[in-house]
């Protein structure tokens, strides 16, 4: 790893990492300060909830979700804020090398004396610390939403915190399959439409295998992997989900690495 | 010692060629020119060099290291001007180049300002604003920073103004006296000619001519022009002739063999006007490529 690229890609994304991060605190704060309103009328709410479809339900992950207690209340917006960390690690994943090589400007970087495998690994460092502090900022506004606005309602703090902490696989899943997926490609002119296309398309791939209970839908989609309502009510992990997950991410990084290597950098053309 | 040598690179872009069995070799202190239209593959083969593309087969060396196995070292002591530049628009000039030299072991704040006094260059505005010139300079205080005992030009000229380019070459010539190997790329052959020690001539990927430039001017081809009444190309039929063209009773031809044969013939006819010169770089590589 060479400090210089590490810092230079981390200074590149700060503008990024900080309006991430100040949007999902917003989303869970705002949303979660109507939680009291919703528990008192649990009775009323689940009542509502039971005359929706449930394939309605299962597509927006609320299956089984009681509205009622802090941490079902939680998952549900969980939900969303997993969203935008898939938007937000695609988004670094896709552009880690092909934004300098549209912009033309990796010409000048691997001209460099630092190899290959330098640059990846401070590119890869670079973004991980941007990922990792979206992650404070998501557990730190986490925590003050819960504390400021739980009113009497208690909740489990593990399952709050196996929760909380999926989000760091559940990044590097989608960190890493942009990476390889903008190295396979042959150019990618921008970078948005890929991830808001990856985030997106994992997010229905789940919702639909909640509507079919199709089984092979949810071995692909880290949006099951990782199913909010599932550790909510579970207060675990589904491990073998889980590992399938950890697995595509180191895979899809692997290959990064040695796609990066054999790589023949497009020129102005 | 070679600093360069290249031995039978080839590189295909999938089905599309890139070259085709390249091989040369460029010593210590030479500025070694490389000239073909655009498209020929001098581009392909200085990032091969820079290992930026990797070769399909064949193998390129600097400093006696191997390209693809040695690349970080190697580039610790290459500079690189690309024929168009591009750097991270947000930044300040001045930030660019202290993150290029960043990546060097060397002190090169105060060549920095050198070179960007000899080149004019306003250190405090954003690349963003720059215009294509004003890159271009950017892009030569950077190739020259860390000192670099190798110089790669990629049509380092395109966008710089005469008088730019006359303190670029004198700059340049400045680097090679102190020792610096400079492969310059270029289609413009009156710079060429100025600057180089030794021209590759490339055409559609392969070499087709490695030569000293003054035997390229003088031993192989001469211009020759003949005015005479009632001339015709038939007068001048014989091997070693080429390009002949007729104009107002002039004519004018190339000529490759002993010149004595076409001064007999030339003796042989009543003639009003004879010229027999060097042809400039320009014709010789014109005739290279027809």
């Amino acid at each position: 790893m060479s400090a210089n690229i590490y810092l230079h890609e981390f200074r590149s994304r700060l503008k990024s990492v900080l309006n991430w991060s100040l949007a999902v605190a917003a989303v869970s704060l705002i949303y979660f300060s109507f939680f009291t309103m919703f528990a008192d009328q649990a009775a009323l709410m689940n009542q509502m909830m039971q005359n929706f479809p449930p394939e309605l339900l299962a597509a927006f992950g609320m299956q089984g979700l009681n509205l009622a207690t802090v941490l079902g209340y939680f998952g549900f917006v969980f939900l969303f804020i997993l969203l935008f960390l898939a938007i937000q690690a695609g988004n670094y994943g896709f552009g880690l090398v092909s934004i300098e090589e549209s912009e033309l400007t990796a010409d000048f970087l691997l001209t460099r004396p630092v190899s290959r495998v330098q640059v990846l690994t401070s590119k890869l460092l670079a973004a991980l610390t941007c990922l990792g502090i979206t992650d404070l900022v998501v557990w730190v506004s986490s925590f003050a939403a819960i504390t400021l606005f739980r009113g009497k309602y208690a909740y489990e703090a593990g399952t709050l915190i196996l929760l909380l902490l999926s989000v760091i696989p559940f990044q590097l899943f989608f960190l890493g399959v942009g990476l390889v997926v903008s190295l396979l490609v042959k150019r990618v002119r921008s970078v948005t439409p890929y991830s808001l296309g990856l985030a997106f398309g994992m997010y229905v791939l789940s919702a639909f295998s909640g509507v079919f209970g199709d089984v092979t839908l949810e071995l692909i989609t880290p949006f099951k992997h990782f199913d909010p309502n599932y550790i909510v009510q579970n207060g675990a992990y589904d491990t073998p989900l889980v590992l399938l997950n950890l697995a595509v991410s180191l895979i899809a990084l692997a290959a990064s690495y040695w796609l990066y290597l054999r790589r023949d950098i497009p020129s102005v053309s | 010692m070679s600093v360069i040598e290249v031995t039978n690179l080839t590189k295909y872009y999938g089905k599309s060629r890139g070259i085709v069995d390249v091989s040369f070799t460029e010593e210590e202190g030479e500025i070694f020119g490389f000239i073909g239209p655009n498209g020929a593959g001098k581009s392909t083969t200085i990032r091969l060099l820079l290992s930026l593309i990797h070769p399909t087969s064949g193998s390129a060396r600097i400093f006696g290291k191997d390209v693809t196995t040695h690349g970080p070292e190697i580039r610790r002591d290459i500079g690189y001007l690309p024929s168009e530049v591009f750097y991270y628009e947000g930044m300040k000039v001045i930030d660019l180049l202290k993150y290029s030299a960043s990546f060097f072991d060397c002190d090169c704040i105060q060549r920095m300002h050198e070179l960007s006094e000899t080149m004019e260059l306003d250190l405090n505005r954003r690349i963003s604003d720059l215009s294509y010139g004003n890159k271009k300079k950017v892009g030569i205080v950077q190739g020259l920073l860390h000192s670099p005992k190798l110089l790669f030009l990629d049509e380092p000229t395109a966008g710089l103004d005469p008088l730019m380019q006359r303190k670029f070459f004198d700059l340049i010539r400045a680097e090679n006296a102190r020792g610096v190997t400079v492969f310059f790329s270029s289609h413009i052959l009156g710079e060429v000619q100025r600057l180089c020690t030794r021209v590759g001539i490339i055409r559609e990927g392969k070499i087709v001519e490695i030569s000293n430039i003054r035997a390229l001017q003088q031993n192989n081809y001469k211009k020759i022009s003949v005015a005479a009444e009632r001339l015709t190309p038939a007068a001048f039929e014989m091997p070693g002739v080429t390009n002949v063209q007729v104009e107002d009773g002039t004519l004018r031809f190339f000529f490759k063999g002993d010149i004595n044969a076409v001064l007999q013939k030339v003796g042989a006819i009543q003639v009003t006007d004879v010229t027999i010169e060097e042809p400039t770089l320009e014709e010789i590589f014109m005739h290279y490529y027809e």
